[in-house]
């Protein structure tokens, strides 16, 4: 699981400071709260300053947090380890988190994590070398219906399997972005072997269909569309 | 108000009640840890379960209001195996250390286990491991024993003021911590070993040392600030282990303050534990007798005006008593309490107290602080003043060095300017001290020992006057003072004579040969370093400034070795009572003086403690009511003048560090160097406290 366990010390930074596009971010999020509840704020700030950080949250960007929002220290380092999507290491440009939770699980996300584990030569919690990536196991992620998933920065890969994870990390090791998404021929989590059910349209009210143009009582027509 | 029915029987309590308190109140004993009647209610230990009828589940009493018609039942089979139940979760991860733990014999969970608990464990994990935290040199942590009760969080956050504490991580990765490494900032810091309801966090400067059945435990009061804290003293053998706090709600309600806690261990540091006589320039150990003899033959030797005393800051009232009776005997004016030269007489009770009281400070809604740094002088008052602005309605200014109190103070600026400005009602905050029902302002030693001192007394008195302060219902006039034995002192008359002399006039005169004997009764704030070839008489407990200067040292008791009398700020008389003996052959005060006055052939006419009591209070009246404040009538003080336009110190420039006890406390010194001194304050000089 993806938690705040102790580790070897970070290097922080010196400082942190938002940059003008995010500091006006940060006053339209605090903008929100009435004058003194300011602090109500504090999640949407740590991420704009943990996207800002490269993916991580130096001491300095939470100070910088606690600063803006006029709360102490620990009240926002109490927030930041709260959460597991924050992060208080360095991560890789990508962050792999791979779900690894019972229908994921089910569906085979052993094989997505060792993929991922082979392929980049690092186990989950490790970073690669090139600074590239960095894998973590997660709990659900929600996305069942099209498991296993592996979510990526932002982005959910889904209906992953050993080769298509591999085929995933060549794609954002060369710079490129492939669509989120399934990666299999698919719409959404529709079924792929197109639709098994909602086939027909439904029948009209009765009302309705007396009012339609043409013969009551007439049996709807097949409606499916593709795929 | 709503009735409830608490195990078959009913009860009626007031609206807004808990379930828990309710029970309370009914005299049944809800197991509880995180909950604690001075914080804000947690509700996270879960161990206070009731089941209450008509509720699916059992109910947390700590933080569920009382209902009209509530069926509660704390006995059930329920509410047993629910509380059952969270024992054994808080015990999972508990180590089974108790044999080397030192809260054992004094632990809740302990306690608690022994009638929740399961008679072995279940869990077959292996149990979590916490890594300890640096907490500085008081709190010591055994961070696999905490059971997240939150307390010390809580009370460091609305108490002590700091928000520095808190609860990182979640679920099993929760863990109590600074975060980043940093000892605590507070000078209450170390009350949460008392709230910890398990072995997480222990005294350190006390681990190992004894277990609490060992201990003899003597109630008493502490003299290491002017406040007057109850203490219990915890003591084995001739050795004070350590000093708890007691309930007083009108003092220090159930905290201390760090050095009141910790300094005790300069009490077996230092010590004067036999007569010491100067000869040939160094003091040689010497016999009773021969001391007393030595004394007398110099007291008789000189004429009284030649003769000059200066009693210390940890004084008891009967040692002042009975030293000023022996030199009024011998014709000596020259005597005097306040080391510091603070300019307050004796005159007027109301001129010199803590007027507004210490729980009065609760019915305040405005504060002035002239040259008062509270935080340091008396924390307890500070925690007071804090527990007032957390009600709301309530304006803290300050004239002095910029100085973080813990709560939000408006810093007017420093200087003797803004005083006079204040008296003719021209600075703007005199319009908050004027729209204010109960407006209060606390003078600081820092400004009441400047040499202007009376007259910032007396614009103190006119800014009392003029912004109705003092009314039959409320007096906002406040002294604070930092030493113990001062208001006692004060009391006692223990000032100088028609003709006498005040402390500086004291010194000037031994250096100049108008003063050739020097008393000292535990004086130790003052330079001594340049008095001339003055005969200095050192009575006290301390191998200190005086001491040091001394050519007899007659040894004394401390105030855990003497049943002796103290005055607090506020003018409320407390009996300080032994908790062992004095060291080696050093005596409690009173008796060596009255050794004294046999050995000068004119013998006090007490006999006994009760004796000295009853002449001591027939000629002060006001130290007989004990543990009572007496109102203190209103009348004309301080000089009427501008006040000099110099800036305020505060006289405090180390809180660890204030006294012969503390300064003799490797604790203290340790604290001293982890929390550093207070940079603005008074150079060291001349008669600075």
């Amino acid at each position: 699981m993806n938690t705040h366990a102790e580790g070897a010390p970070v290097a922080q930074p010196e400082s942190f400071a938002f940059t003008a596009e995010n500091i006006e971010r940060a006053k339209a999020h605090i903008a929100k709260y009435p004058k003194g509840r300011q602090q109500s704020a504090v999640l949407p700030l740590l991420d704009l300053a943990q996207r800002q950080s490269g993916g991580w949250l130096p001491l300095a960007a939470m100070h910088a947090v606690a600063d803006m929002l006029e709360m102490p220290r620990i009240r926002v380092y109490e927030v930041a380890s709260f959460y597991t999507m924050f992060n208080l290491r360095p991560v890789g440009r990508y962050l792999l988190q791979a779900c690894t939770t019972t229908p994921c699980w089910l569906r085979g996300s052993d094989a997505v994590v060792a993929a991922c584990e082979s392929k980049l030569g690092i186990g989950v919690g490790g970073t690669s070398a090139d600074g590239l990536f960095t894998l973590v196991e997660v709990e659900c992620l929600g996305g069942c219906v099209n498991a296993p998933i592996l979510q990526v920065n932002d982005d959910f890969y889904e209906d992953l399997d050993g080769a298509s994870t591999e085929a995933l990390i060549d794609a954002l090791r060369a710079g490129k972005t492939p669509p989120p998404g399934t990666v299999l021929a698919r719409q959404g989590s529709a079924p792929i072997k197109g639709k098994t059910t909602l086939t027909l349209m439904p029948e009209p009210p009765a009302m309705q269909a007396a009012l339609l143009p043409g013969a009551a009582g007439e049996t709807a027509k097949e409606t499916g569309d593709a795929g | 108000m709503p009735k409830v029915t608490i195990d078959g029987q009913e009860y009626e309590v007031a609206a807004g009640t808990t379930i828990l308190q309710a029970c309370q109140q009914a005299g049944i004993e809800i197991p509880h840890f995180c909950y604690h009647e001075r914080l804000m209610i947690a509700g996270n230990c879960r161990m206070c379960l009731v089941e209450v009828e008509k509720s699916p589940k059992p109910v947390a009493s700590c933080a569920m209001p009382v209902a009209d018609g509530n069926v509660i039942l704390t006995q059930s089979e329920k509410a047993k195996k629910a509380r059952n139940g969270v024992m054994e979760m808080l015990l999972l991860n508990h180590p089974l250390d108790c044999p080397i733990c030192d809260q054992g014999g004094e632990c809740d969970l302990q306690d608690q286990a022994m009638a929740y608990g399961f008679d072995r464990g279940r869990f077959e994990e292996n149990k979590r491991a916490v890594s300890d935290k640096d907490f500085g040199p008081l709190v010591a942590t055994s961070m696999n024993r905490c059971i997240h009760c939150t307390r010390c969080i809580r009370f460091l956050t609305e108490i002590a003021g700091v928000e520095e504490l808190g609860a990182t991580g979640r679920g099993e990765a929760m863990e109590i911590t600074t975060y980043v490494e940093r000892a605590l900032g507070s000078e209450l810091s170390a009350n949460i070993v008392d709230l910890c309801p398990v072995g997480a966090l222990t005294a350190k400067p006390y681990a190992f040392v004894a277990r609490p059945w060992e201990l003899r435990k003597t109630e008493s009061v502490d003299v290491l600030d002017a406040v007057g804290s109850n203490i219990r003293i915890d003591s084995r053998g001739a050795q004070v282990l350590r000093v708890l706090p007691r309930l007083h709600e009108d003092i220090n309600e159930e905290w201390i303050a760090d050095k009141t806690r910790f300094a005790h261990d300069g009490l077996v540091r230092r010590r004067l534990d036999r007569p010491y006589i100067r000869r040939a320039g160094r003091l040689v150990e010497a016999e009773w007798p021969e001391a007393l003899d030595l004394v007398a033959a110099r007291l008789r030797s000189v004429p009284g005006e030649r003769i000059a005393a200066i009693s210390g800051d940890l004084c008891d009232a009967e040692s002042m008593y009975a030293l000023k009776e022996l030199l009024h005997g011998l014709g000596v004016a020259n005597l005097d309490c306040r080391q510091d030269g603070a300019k307050l007489d004796g005159g007027n009770r109301a001129s010199y107290l803590f007027n507004t009281t210490i729980a009065g400070i609760e019915r305040a809604d405005a504060c002035l602080l002239v040259g008062a740094n509270p935080r340091w002088e008396a924390p307890l008052i500070n925690a007071r003043l804090r527990k007032r602005h957390l009600q709301g309605g309530f304006r803290v200014a300050t004239i002095g060095p910029t100085f973080d109190l813990g709560f939000p103070v408006e810093m007017l600026g420093n200087g003797g300017a803004l005083l006079n400005a204040m008296v003719r009602g021209e600075h703007s905050w005199a319009k908050v001290l004027l729209g204010a029902k109960a407006p209060m302002i606390v003078l600081g030693q820092g400004a009441l020992a400047r040499s202007d001192g009376a007259r910032i007394l007396g614009a103190g008195r006119a800014i009392a006057e003029g912004f109705s302060m003092v009314r039959p219902d409320w007096n906002g006039f406040n002294v604070l003072h930092r030493a113990a034995a001062r208001v006692a002192g004060l009391d006692l008359g223990f000032l100088p004579g028609p003709g006498g002399k005040a402390v500086a006039a004291m010194l000037e005169g031994c250096r100049s040969g108008a003063v050739e004997v020097l008393y000292l009764l535990g004086a130790d704030e003052i330079d001594l370093k340049d008095i001339g070839s003055a005969f200095v008489i050192y009575q006290g407990h301390h191998g200190d400034r005086g001491a040091a200067r001394a050519d007899v040292v007659l040894p004394g008791a401390a105030y855990t070795e003497k049943d002796a009398t103290y005055v607090n700020t506020e003018g409320r008389v407390q009996l300080a009572r032994r908790a062992v003996f004095p060291p080696g052959e050093a005596r409690e005060d009173w008796t060596i003086l009255r050794a004294l006055s046999g050995a000068l052939g004119r013998p006090l006419p007490f006999d006994s403690l009760p004796a000295l009591r009853e002449r001591m209070r027939a000629a002060h009246p006001v130290l007989a009511h004990i543990d009572q404040i007496v109102p203190a009538e209103w009348g004309n003080f301080g000089a009427i003048g501008t006040v000099g336009s110099a800036s305020f110190h505060y006289p405090i420039g180390d809180f660890y560090r204030t006294d012969p006890i503390s300064r003799a406390s490797p604790t203290m010194a340790q604290c001293s160097e982890a929390f550093g001194a207070l940079p603005d304050t008074q150079p060291r000089t001349g008669t600075h406290g």
